[in-house]
């Protein structure tokens, strides 16, 4: 199994994230650059947290339109698994391969706190290895995590199953005061109708080891391992 | 902003909202072409369109 990591100029926690899958997972991870014209030979890609070309118009917009997102969203489009983290997640609402926006956070400032995050659809390729409303405990840190979506399209992404975290309390309630930067319903991750582009504004590749206060955002990258790996059997079979 | 406004002693501010203004320069053989372009790049670059709206003026070099 191959992942990519997506680097744009100005990504900050592209290093993580092949850390994690290098020297935690031992798994085998490449980087990608923005200006790649093809990206051949990856079973998952990773856009990374940052603040690609310094948040100018707005974040992820400049990186939503650079080189290497045209095969990304033909890759996406063929089924192909994509991750985004923190400004992953905008540069893919930016690119449209995700619903939504991203806005500045409510109270304007930026925070960065371990925020507790459920799990709210398990059946993906991303979630399989968690349980239904798990709690994960993960760090976010971003100043634009305020998720936005109109009324009509957040019923349809309710009702399709596409809210895949939400920032609750220690009871697994989306209580505002667990909300960090005023996202609506307390939504924190949210992946595509077909399930196989998923986003979200929590950093899980800073939370791996025991070491950085939690190992909660392994579950993401062993279902996705454990997805691979499954399929790799039938497909031997 | 708005609670400065207050301090500084301004009645009647209701509401202070902070967007974002650009100038394109830019060649089109007519106003309507130059419209189509100004929309076109409005629509897929400068603004976004979930949590934005946009309007735009031309003027004549």
């Amino acid at each position: 199994m191959k992942w990519g990591v997506i680097v744009f100029p100005g990504s900050n926690c592209d290093l993580d994230s092949y850390y994690l899958i290098k020297d935690v997972l031992k798994e085998n991870v490449a980087y990608i650059r923005h200006d790649a014209s093809k990206v051949e030979g990856f079973d998952v890609l990773i856009l990374p947290g940052g603040f690609t070309y310094g948040d100018y118009l707005r974040p992820g917009a400049i990186a939503a339109r650079t080189p290497v997102m045209e095969p990304v969203r033909r890759f996406a489009d063929a089924g192909g698994l994509v991750l985004g983290i923190c400004n992953g997640f905008q540069v893919l609402t930016e690119t449209g391969l995700l619903p939504g926006a991203l806005y500045r956070n409510r109270h304007l400032q930026f925070r960065c706190v371990e925020t507790l995050v459920q799990v709210e659809n398990s059946r993906l390729p991303f979630t399989a290895e968690a349980a239904e409303k798990d709690l994960l405990r993960m760090p976010v840190a971003h100043g634009d995590g305020n998720y936005y979506l109109p009324a009509d399209q957040l019923r349809e992404l309710e009702e399709n199953n596409q809210v895949v975290f939400r920032y609750v309390d220690s009871q697994g309630v989306p209580d505002p005061a667990a909300n960090p930067n005023g996202s609506v319903e307390n939504i924190c991750g949210v992946c595509n109708r077909e399930g196989n582009v998923l986003g979200l504004m929590p950093h899980p590749e800073r939370a791996g080891e025991e070491a950085l206060g939690s190992e909660d955002g392994l579950v993401i990258f062993r279902s996705l391992l454990k997805y691979f790996t499954s399929q790799e059997v039938r497909g031997g079979a | 902003m708005e609670n400065s406004l207050h301090a500084l002693g301004y009645e009647g501010i209701n509401r202070v909202w902070v967007g974002k203004y650009m100038e394109v320069e830019l060649a089109a053989g007519s106003r309507e072409e130059a419209e189509k372009l100004v929309e076109d790049m409005s629509e897929r670059l400068l603004s976004n369109p979930v949590i934005e709206d946009y309007g735009y003026t031309l003027e004549e070099a």
